[in-house]
């Protein structure tokens, strides 16, 4: 192989790229991003950096002596993948066309907007840094935050906000925030972090639309009421950024369809990240899996994949693992709360939103819950990972 | 300066012991039964290393994986991108013993700019 495309500059393109020299790969290696900035680390956009306690520079990805001898592609975007036979090709918005023998899918994911909300001033979503930039600017005139969507991105930007004295509400639509990712019992839990803190949050209805001519002044919920508002923060998930493989003949559904490893069965052609929906040999199903950890730790199997060809695949990697800080507490998850039957409270207490729960099947642990608990998390996490 | 930590005999191997000075520094009793003494915080984010997962010669932060390697600090795996400090440590009468390095310590953002604005 003589030369690698990864599409994708952000962590998962980055720790592609970093598995392609550290594997020994030499050859010539280009990196296509759409943003124009350098690799970035998101997660501190919803925290840190909206806070102020974190700059730009702060966020870099790449350490100083790096030199991973890549040629990088910034702002550019990719618009298609050309596999006909021998020649594969990566097509840029601009009409270049980046020939390549090997390619890493790494686009990732984008945030779901709000139809009808756009250019609507005051109205955002956070997923990239000029976005935190934006956002960061109108929390600093201050005024009423109306958080769409009681996620994670959501809750952080609530937390962030009530700290940085905003008054804020989150609206959910579901009857329990984090139901997904954490079950029912344990995102009441959790979500209780907003009115213990003085966060107003409103569930089990949905948003019928916003209101303001140019700007937004309200936020309109299905069941009547409205929610007066200077700034909104739509945080309602994200969907993967594929649709310039379209027609490509790389086989996508809710995602880049992969193997354990990020073998797409096209040969030469692997994807991590945010935008890979990967076999996950634990729950025997694909899954496209949103998190920091996976697009850090993923990459190196699916590089030995791209370098080994048709070879032996990697093992099977570890759980799932998400963090989030919300209100001073750090929240930590790894595991599949979905595949549960019970959960269990292992140390701590709900009510003082100190817990270490374990979730399980049968007696088989399959997820676990921190919250400010590190020390018994890690083992827990051991554990699972062990399992 | 020596810092006492903790006697031998309760840090059982697998185990770490934080002494909270500081900035803290914790002492790793590793599986192989050395023991290192390195900085307690994570330098990419605050975080408590003794939380983390101890492997071999490495320790894993509990938050976000970056790794060091506590014989040298040196950092294995990102997001982390500078060592940890890495101490002396002596044993004495039974007792474990830290000898604090003098040299600058490599803190997170977050944790050096509160430090700098002096105590809350």
């Amino acid at each position: 192989m003589r030369t690698v495309a990864v599409v994708g500059a952000s962590l998962a393109g980055l720790s592609a790229v970093r598995a392609l020299r550290t594997q020994g790969y030499d050859g010539r290696l280009i990196v296509v991003g759409d943003e124009v900035h350098r690799p970035y680390d998101r997660p501190p956009l919803s925290k840190e950096f909206l806070a102020g306690t974190l700059t730009a520079a702060d966020l870099a990805l790449e350490t100083d002596d790096e030199d991973l001898a890549a040629e990088w592609l910034l702002g550019a975007r990719a618009t298609g993948l050309d596999l006909a036979a021998g020649d594969r090709a990566v097509l840029l918005g601009d009409g270049r066309r980046v020939a390549a023998d090997g390619v890493v899918i790494a686009t990732g994911a984008a945030a779901r907007t709000l139809p009808g909300s756009e250019g609507l001033a005051g109205v955002h979503t956070l997923r990239t840094l000029d976005d935190a930039v934006a956002l960061k600017a109108e929390l600093a005139e201050g005024g009423r935050l109306v958080v769409i969507g009681g996620g994670f991105i959501g809750a952080e930007v609530a937390s962030t906000a009530q700290a940085l004295g905003l008054e804020a509400t989150v609206v959910e639509a579901a009857p329990t925030p984090l139901a997904g990712p954490l079950g029912a019992e344990m995102g009441a839990v959790v979500s209780g972090l907003h009115t213990d803190h003085g966060v107003r949050l409103l569930c089990g209805t949905g948003v019928k639309g916003l209101g303001g001519e140019r700007r937004v002044d309200a936020v309109l919920l299905e069941d009547g009421r409205t929610l007066p508002a200077d700034i909104v923060v739509v945080g309602v998930g994200a969907r993967p950024c594929v649709e310039w493989l379209a027609g490509s003949g790389v086989p996508l559904d809710n995602g880049v369809t992969c193997g354990a490893d990020g073998r797409t069965g096209v040969p030469g052609v692997v994807a991590v990240g945010d935008c890979a929906n990967w076999y996950d040999p634990r729950t025997a199903g694909h899954r496209r899996v949103e998190h920091w950890t996976g697009a850090l730790e993923r990459p190196a199997a699916a590089i030995a994949a791209l370098l080994a060809g048709d070879g032996a695949s990697a093992g099977v990697p570890r759980p799932p693992y998400f963090w989030s800080d919300q209100y001073g507490v750090r929240i930590q998850f790894a595991g599949h709360a979905a595949g549960a039957d019970s959960v269990t409270v292992e140390a701590g207490s709900p009510g003082d939103r100190d817990v270490l729960a374990v979730y399980r099947r049968g007696d088989t642990p399959v997820a676990v819950l921190g919250m400010n608990q590190p020390r018994l998390f890690t083992r827990w996490r051991k554990q699972l990972a062990a399992a | 300066m020596m810092i006492p930590a903790c006697r031998l005999a309760d840090l059982p191997r697998g185990e770490a012991h934080r002494l909270d000075i500081d900035p803290p520094v914790t002492v790793f009793h590793t599986d192989d039964g050395e023991l290192y003494a390195i900085d307690d915080t994570c330098t990419h984010q605050d975080a408590s290393l003794a939380d983390g997962w101890l492997e071999g010669c490495e320790v894993e932060c509990p938050l976000h994986a970056s790794k060091f390697d506590l014989r040298t600090g040196a950092v294995d795996s990102p997001p982390a991108k500078l060592p940890v400090r890495t101490h002396e440590v002596v044993i004495e009468d039974g007792m474990i013993h830290v000898k604090v390095s003098t040299d600058a310590p490599n803190l997170p953002p977050c944790v050096a700019s509160r430090l700098a604005k002096g105590p809350a």
